[in-house]
């Protein structure tokens, strides 16, 4: 039933009337007084030792502050990695050092080599050009199956190999699945290649360092998903700097998707060199520097296969996958292929038996770490692919496959080590068949037919696991931090709230819809409610925004924290109305004694809370501020069922989304508006993994695809238009472990799209008479046509 | 170094470039008119997009120089003189057409340009002018329901409506 306040409601987005008018504050919008620029000189070979850099003419060119290169860090610290992975054999992954400015070699195209700083960013780059670097150029390691082969180049000399680390999960069922893959009646194989993508948020990296010498504290103004985990890595692993030394501040940033979330060479240095400099120093991604220095995403290779009884349902799963690294490890990236990827393998189906191995691999290119959905888009892909040629092999309808595998009864412990909480999987099922009118498809195939075209449809189903928690499991893991979230509950002596979150926004909206929720507790209208986030030095210490975790953990510690000052009121009224607390109601705004006319209004409790003239000073100490830390039982389980329609050229290989249908299942919802904006956006970014977007290196290590000009962005008319596209997320089994019942929905789109793009592609080209069981992404006109020919 | 000067949102400003200075460089460093963002570095992504003269241009790809007289205008400028949102803005904020805000400038700015040039486009028509701006965030689907519903069009609202 649609709402027009509080949870549930589509309130509009206040943060847009800055976004509307050029108001918002990005961290390239803000120049600090004295302000100079940084330009980084980056290495243009994939793989090399450095035998010498000569700054001396550009040191003397005009404008000119100073030249680092990797000497000046010598004593600093290296960029951490932020989880650690134990191999099959027990061992530790090998962990290389990841230098702020390159050490003696350069490992991948962009990586820092020498950063020049001076008045200007013209200034700055002249004198970059002015340097002269001598690097001797070694064999660059590419290709992951190439860099494990016996001496094969080492991407580290340091290092055994350039295998990272060597996973299997769940290992004791190792000799069970292959037995029941050996003894299956049916096994299905496929090898698949889940293609590498750069996040691509619209605002490039920015970093902004200063230092005030006067108190010896360094800020960062950076365009970061979570500025108190940068506080923590930078100065305690990087610069030594204690963290009340250190304030990092992310302002407006526009777009994370991942990309984000990462500690990255570059706002260590601004903050160093701002303190070596005695000035502040800048530095602004251009965004050809953004395609070789931001984290990558995605670049699995896998091999996938799916055994079957006589009644085809799933008996058991084996999955080996290359995960690419990139040079260094990136922040989150160990996690990647493995906790987030192998504990989703079991998706919506009842598989009793499910190994995977996953080998992480060293190779010369930029690291790769967590993109939209981190591990389980790559999860959903292979299984999703599987279970669809299955299907195919079997001659049966995809649809009642997955059905006839569903998982049905709740709480479900899956093989892999998780245990969902809620779901009906059926019911995404059916609403998305019902809203895709598939029983219109022969019709509208026919009609294809007619212009010359190949229609296919294509479905897929995928589960999600969001708000990775408790932080006491995720230690056992292997991370290195803990996931829990913060909120502090502010009320001033007026009635107005103000909630300083530990998540982050980056488009998602948290400044309207935490209020919502806030408002909807105590009965107050939303704009009595204002969110302060981004900024260490006035939030509490919190883990920031990724893996759709926001609402889920980040709105729990906010309702937490709610509940506290709720209880503190109820008290003080108790005291004014002269009732028992028990006795005491808040409804609408109102405190009331229950079973009489007595009330007080939340504005006269609150005014009491600072000004207690009246008031249980013996019992409770005046003020109305509250914090709490929320720490989850477990994951969420998002689900969802969605469906797609292309038309394929024949004579060119062009795909087009004709129909696409979401069906996803959220838990309870606090603002449609913007649940359906971040499922618009998943999908589009879903759909340019299949059909568009491919990272591409040569067998040199240089990147191929380094511009917009070479990597195909999503636009406009790639994606399918107003009539014939419909999220839902009507079907809602709320989470039983947080107190909204909520379950985060910002990745569902982008896992769910990618394999029902490529399997209605199938569709269409096998109705063509086309012996095509497999396409890899981005499903090109050049792919298809040549694969349509080929068989 | 060149003396310029323009009419940037009916003001008319002026400043001292170099002959590279980007128009967009030229509005964000030496105006601190930050609403205008950059997004690329190969005239790809339209978040820089303003209108020189009438015109849209990217201006990330234009001389500050080559605007030298012109009469500019940015997201700045756009808002109703009482400051409340004018009907592209109002129809983007009824119908979330953004998220992170970065490539909003650039589509209001397009948008614009799009109904001047036709009042009333079709969908097609739509997606087919935003083919110089990059939006990541919102799949574009509400901003080209937000341009047609600015355009008077009958569009579906917004979900919970």
């Amino acid at each position: 039933m649609p709402k027009d306040n509080g949870i549930g409601a589509s309130d509009k987005r206040r943060e847009d009337l800055r976004f509307l008018t050029g108001s918002g504050n990005y961290t390239d919008d803000i120049n600090l007084n004295g302000q100079a620029y940084v330009y980084f000189l980056r290495s243009d070979v994939a793989h090399g030792t450095i035998n010498g850099i000569d700054t001396a003419e550009a040191a003397a060119m005009p404008g000119v502050v100073r030249i680092f290169t990797g000497a000046d860090f010598e004593g600093v610290g290296g960029i951490p990695c932020g989880w650690q992975v134990t191999s099959k054999d027990g061992n530790v992954m090998q962990e290389p050092a990841h230098p702020v400015i390159a050490q003696g070699k350069v490992r991948h195209v962009g990586e820092i080599v020498a950063a020049v700083v001076a008045d200007s960013l013209a200034q700055a780059r002249d004198a970059a050009e002015a340097i002269t670097l001598d690097i001797a150029e070694l064999p660059a390691v590419v290709d992951m199956k190439a860099a494990l082969q016996d001496g094969a180049t080492k991407v580290h000399e340091d290092l055994n190999d350039n295998l990272c680390y060597d996973w299997g999960f769940v290992e004791e069922n190792k000799d069970a699945v292959d037995k029941a893959i050996a003894d299956a009646a049916h096994v299905t194989k496929l090898e698949l290649v889940n293609n590498r993508l750069v996040a691509n948020p619209m605002e490039p990296r920015v970093a902004v360092g200063d230092y005030a010498r006067h108190n010896d504290e360094s800020t960062l103004y950076t365009t970061s998903q979570n500025p108190h985990v940068i506080r923590l890595l930078m100065g305690a692993f990087v610069l030594g700097i204690p963290e009340h030394k250190l304030r990092v501040v992310a302002p407006d940033v526009g777009g994370g998707f991942g990309a984000k979330i990462f500690h990255y060479a570059e706002e260590a240095f601004c903050t160093f060199a701002a303190k070596q400099c005695n000035r502040p120093v800048k530095w602004t991604s251009s965004r050809s520097e953004a395609f070789i220095s931001d984290a990558h995403g995605r670049d699995h290779v896998t091999t996938i296969e799916l055994a079957m009884d006589a009644d085809h349902k799933f008996t058991a799963l084996r999955c080996l996958t290359h995960a690419n690294m990139g040079a260094y490890l990136s922040t989150f990236a160990p996690s990647i292929p493995t906790w987030l990827h192998g504990t989703l393998l079991a998706g919506n189906y009842t598989t009793p038996l499910i190994y995977t191995n996953v080998k992480a691999v060293f190779t010369n290119t930029v690291p790769v770490d967590a993109y939209r959905g981190a591990g389980r888009p790559e999860a959903t892909f292979q299984l999703e692919r599987v279970i669809d040629k299955a299907a195919r092999e079997l001659g049966v309808d995809p649809v009642e496959l997955r059905r006839k595998n569903f998982i049905r009864e709740f709480p479900y412990a899956t093989p892999v080590a998780v245990e969902y909480d809620t779901g009906d999987y059926d019911a995404t099922m059916d609403k998305m068949l019902e809203i895709a009118d598939r029983d219109g498809f022969e019709a509208r195939r026919a009609e294809s037919e007619k212009n010359g075209k190949l229609r296919g449809f294509g479905v897929n189903c995928f589960i999600e696991a969001c708000g990775i928690a408790p932080s006491n499991l995720v230690g056992q893991l292997g991370a290195r931090a803990g996931l829990y979230e913060s909120a502090t509950v502010r009320v001033n002596a007026t009635g107005g709230l103000v909630v300083m979150t530990g998540s982050h926004s980056h488009g998602q909206g948290h400044e309207t819809t935490f209020p919502q929720v806030v408002a909807e507790m105590i009965g107050i209208p939303a704009e009595q409610v204002e969110i302060v986030h981004g900024d260490t030095a006035n939030t509490p210490m919190g883990m920031g925004t990724y893996g759709s975790r926001s609402i889920a953990v980040g709105g729990s510690a906010m309702v937490r924290a709610t509940e506290k000052i709720i209880n503190k009121t109820k008290k003080i009224a108790a005291h004014l109305l002269e009732a028992s607390e028990g006795d005491i109601e808040l409804k609408d705004g109102m405190f009331s004694v229950a079973g009489t006319d007595k009330s007080v209004a939340w504005g006269d409790v609150t005014l009491a809370a600072y000004v207690p003239h009246n008031y249980p000073l013996e019992d409770i100490e005046p003020g109305l501020e509250e914090t709490a830390f929320y720490d989850p039982a477990n994951f969420t389980y998002p689900s969802g069922a969605y469906s797609c329609e292309v038309e394929v050229d024949p004579e060119t290989g062009t795909v087009t989304i004709e129909r696409f249908v979401s069906a996803d299942d959220f838990g309870n919802v606090i603002n449609p508006m913007i649940v359906e904006g971040q499922v618009h956006g998943g999908i589009a970014q879903g759909i340019g993994q299949a059909l568009l977007e491919n990272c591409a290196y040569d067998e040199n290590g240089q990147l191929l695809s380094a511009s917009y000009m070479d990597y195909t962005m999503p636009r406009a008319d790639n994606l399918p238009h107003m009539a014939h596209y419909t999220v839902d997320h009507s079907c809602q089994t709320p989470c039983t472990h947080n107190p909204l019942g909520v379950k985060g929905c910002g990745e569902a789109g982008a896992i769910g799209s990618p394999p029902t793009v490529i399997n209605a592609i199938i569709d269409a080209l096998q109705s063509g008479g086309h012996k095509v069981d497999h396409i890899d992404m981005p499903a090109t006109p050049d792919r298809v046509w040549a694969a349509m020919n080929q068989a | 170094m060149s003396e310029i000067s323009m009419n940037v949102n009916g003001k008319t400003v002026s400043g001292s470039v170099e002959g590279r200075t980007l128009l967009s460089s030229f509005l964000r460093e030496t105006l601190g008119m930050t609403g205008t963002h950059v997004g690329c570095d190969t005239s790809q992504c339209g978040a820089c997009t303003v209108h020189v003269d009438g015109t849209l241009v990217k201006s990330c790809t234009m001389l500050a120089v080559e605007a030298d007289g012109a009469q500019v205008a940015t997201i700045e400028g756009q808002a109703n003189a009482d400051g409340s949102l004018n009907v592209i803005q109002q129809a983007f904020q009824d119908h979330h057409g953004l998220q992170c805000g970065f490539c909003t400038p650039g589509m209001v700015m397009t948008a614009a340009a799009l109904l001047k040039e036709n009042p009333s486009p079709t969908e097609a028509e739509v997606r087919e002018y935003l083919e110089g701006n990059i939006c990541r965030c919102t799949g574009y689907h509400n901003i080209v329901k937000a341009i047609m519903a600015a355009s008077g069009q009958q569009v579906q609202p917004v979900a919970a409506e």
